[in-house]
C-alpha cells in the first residue's frame, strides 16, 4: 500500500488532495444539475470566460488570488448571462451562441495572460497548478465549497422543481429566477474554484464527468448526487497517483481519471439491461 | 352561485405587442364550470394566461374574489422535463409549495394529501415510477393529482383532454365535476360539443378579437336552420361533435 499512502507525504501532495476533496464536494454536485439542465456546454463557456477575467484582474493587480478571483468570477457571470440572452434573442441556437463565447473568451485570454507572458507560465492557467497551490488558494477553494454546499442546500427544493417544470414552479408564486441565478453563481463560484486547481481548460472536468457517470447509474437525484462525489473523490485521488508515479501534469490526469471512471460506467451500463417497471411494482 | 368568483372590465389580452383579445367585460359566478370555446389561434390560451397573472393586462381591470387567489392553472403545452430523476409522488407534492415553500418538512397532512390525490387519479400504482416512464395520459393525470394538492379555489384549464384516451378524459372529468361540487370556479378550454353541452352551465365563446359569457343551453340551441349564420359558423369551426 505504499504506493498509495507514500505520495501523501509530500506537503504539495497533501495540498492538491484538499484542494481535490474540496472541489469534489462542490463542484460535483453542482455538475449534477447542471447535466440534468442541459448545461454542460454553458459549463464548458464560463470556465473559458473565467482565463480573460482572471487576467483582467492581473493585468490590473498583479498576481492578487483576491484580483484574479474576482474578475474570474465577474466574467464567468456575464458570459453565463450574456449567452443565455443572445440564445433567447437571436436566431441562434444555444449551442451556437455558447461555442462563439468560448472561443472568443478563450482567445482573448490567452491574448491577455501573453501580454505578460513572462510572470504567467500560460500552461498553469490553462492546466491548472493543483501541486503548487498556496494556503490562500486552498482556503478560496474550500471556502467556496462550503458556500457551494449550504447554498445549494438553501436552493434545492426550488431548483428541483424550476428543473422539472419550471412554468409550474412560475405559477406556484416560487422563486423561480433566484433559483435560476443562484444555481448559476454557484456554478460560476466552483468554476473559478476549478480554475485555480485544474486551469480554464480542465476545470469543467471535475463538475461534469462524475455527473455524467452517476446519471447513468441511477433514476434518482439523491442517489445521483451521491455518486457523483464518490466519483470525483475517486477520480481526483486516481489522477494525483498516477501524476506522481509516471511523473505526468497533475490537472491532466485528474480529469483523464475521471473520464476513465466514466467510460467504464458507460461500458457497464451498456452492458446492463435497462429496467423495467410492471403495473403493480410499484406502491405508493 | 351568485358572487363572482372573477369579474373583467374592459380588459384586453395578449402579448410580443400585439392585442388578441380586447374589450372584454364579464363576471363568473362562484362554483361554476366555464367551458373556454373558440377557434385555434383566437386568443383562448392568451386570455386564460392573463387571467392566470402569467401574461400581463393591456388593459382594464381584472378582479378576483378573495379565495380566488388560490389559483391553479394546467397550461396547455405541460413544460415538464419528462428525463428528470423524479418520481410520481415527488412531482404530485410539488402542489403543495405553497404550503412547505422552500424549508418545511412534509407534514403527515401533505403526505396524506398526496396520497389521497394519487388515489383520485388512479396513480396510487405507479407513484414510485419515473415520471419518465409515463405514458401522455398518465402524466397528465399526474398534473391533476398536482392540481388537487394545490387546493385552488379557481381552476383554469387549458385543452386539459388533448392528446389523452376516452377512459382518462372521463377520469379527470370527473375531478372537474367534482370540484364543482366543492364549489371551485373551473374554466376550461374545450373543443368537445358534448362535453359542453352536458358538463358546462357556462360558455365563454372568443372569437373575432371578443370574449363573452353566455349560458350553454342559449348558446348551442342552434337550429339547422340556422345554417349559415355568425353564431352556426363559429360553433360548427371551434367544435367538434
Amino acid at each position: 500500500m505504499n504506493w498509495l499512502i507514500d505520495p501523501f507525504e509530500f506537503e504539495f501532495m497533501r495540498g492538491a488532495l484538499a484542494a481535490c476533496v474540496a472541489l469534489s464536494l462542490g463542484a460535483a454536485p453542482i455538475g449534477v444539475f447542471m447535466l440534468l439542465r442541459r448545461m454542460s456546454l454553458m459549463g464548458d463557456a464560463i470556465s473559458h470566460a473565467i482565463l480573460p477575467g482572471a487576467a483582467i484582474g492581473y493585468l490590473i493587480a498583479g498576481l492578487s488570488l483576491g484580483a484574479m478571483t474576482l474578475g474570474g468570477i465577474v466574467a464567468g457571470v456575464a458570459v453565463a448571462l450574456a449567452a443565455g440572452a443572445v440564445a433567447r434573442r437571436s436566431a441562434l441556437r444555444e449551442d451556437a451562441s455558447l461555442a462563439a463565447f468560448y472561443l472568443i473568451s478563450l482567445a482573448i485570454g490567452v491574448l491577455l495572460v501573453s501580454l505578460r507572458s513572462r510572470n504567467v507560465d500560460l500552461l498553469h492557467v490553462l492546466f491548472g497548478s493543483v501541486l503548487s497551490l498556496d494556503a490562500d488558494t486552498l482556503l478560496l477553494i474550500g471556502g467556496i465549497a462550503t458556500v457551494s454546499l449550504f447554498g445549494l442546500a438553501l436552493l434545492y427544493r426550488p431548483l428541483v422543481i424550476e428543473c422539472a417544470d419550471p412554468a409550474f414552479l412560475r405559477q406556484a408564486g416560487g422563486p423561480g429566477s433566484i433559483a435560476h441565478m443562484g444555481f448559476l453563481l454557484l456554478a460560476v463560484l466552483n468554476l473559478v474554484a476549478g480554475f485555480h486547481a485544474l486551469g480554464t481548460l480542465m476545470a469543467v472536468g471535475i463538475m461534469v464527468l462524475p455527473a455524467a457517470g452517476a446519471r447513468l447509474l441511477s433514476d434518482r437525484l439523491d442517489t445521483m448526487l451521491a455518486l457523483s462525489v464518490g466519483f470525483a473523490l475517486a477520480g481526483s485521488v486516481g489522477g494525483l497517483l498516477t501524476s506522481y508515479h509516471l511523473d505526468v501534469p497533475a490537472g491532466p490526469a485528474v480529469v483523464m481519471s475521471l473520464g476513465l471512471i466514466y467510460l467504464t460506467v458507460l461500458l457497464a451500463s451498456a452492458a446492463r439491461p435497462r429496467r423495467h417497471w410492471s403495473a403493480g411494482e410499484a406502491t405508493a | 352561485m351568485s358572487a363572482a368568483a372573477l369579474t373583467l372590465t374592459g380588459v384586453s389580452a395578449g402579448y410580443g405587442g400585439q392585442t388578441t383579445v380586447a374589450d372584454v367585460s364579464l363576471a363568473v359566478p362562484a362554483g361554476a364550470r366555464v367551458a373556454v370555446i373558440g377557434t385555434n389561434g383566437a386568443g383562448k390560451s392568451t386570455l386564460l394566461r392573463t387571467i392566470a397573472g402569467e401574461l400581463p393586462l393591456l388593459a382594464g381591470q381584472m378582479r378576483r374574489c378573495e379565495t380566488c387567489a388560490r389559483m391553479g392553472y394546467l397550461p396547455q403545452a405541460a413544460t415538464v422535463d419528462r428525463r428528470f430523476p423524479i418520481t410520481v409522488y415527488e412531482f404530485v407534492a410539488m402542489g403543495a409549495w405553497q404550503r412547505m415553500g422552500v424549508f418545511r418538512r412534509m407534514s403527515p397532512a401533505v403526505r396524506q394529501s398526496i396520497a389521497n390525490a394519487l388515489e383520485r387519479t388512479g396513480l396510487g400504482a405507479v407513484s414510485r415510477r419515473p415520471i419518465g416512464e409515463l405514458s401522455g395520459g398518465q402524466l397528465q393525470r399526474a398534473r391533476f393529482a398536482r392540481l388537487i394538492l394545490q387546493d385552488a379555489a379557481m381552476l383554469l384549464l387549458d385543452e386539459p383532454f388533448a392528446g389523452v384516451d376516452r377512459p382518462t378524459r372521463e377520469a379527470l372529468m370527473q375531478l372537474v365535476d367534482s370540484w364543482h361540487a366543492e364549489g371551485r370556479t373551473t374554466l376550461v378550454v374545450l373543443h368537445d360539443v358534448e362535453l359542453v353541452r352536458q358538463r358546462f352551465e357556462l360558455c365563454l365563446t372568443v372569437d373575432d378579437g371578443h370574449a363573452q359569457l353566455t349560458p350553454t343551453a342559449e348558446l348551442l340551441a342552434v337550429r339547422p336552420a340556422d345554417a349559415g349564420t355568425a353564431r352556426h359558423d363559429f360553433l360548427r369551426n371551434a367544435l367538434r361533435a
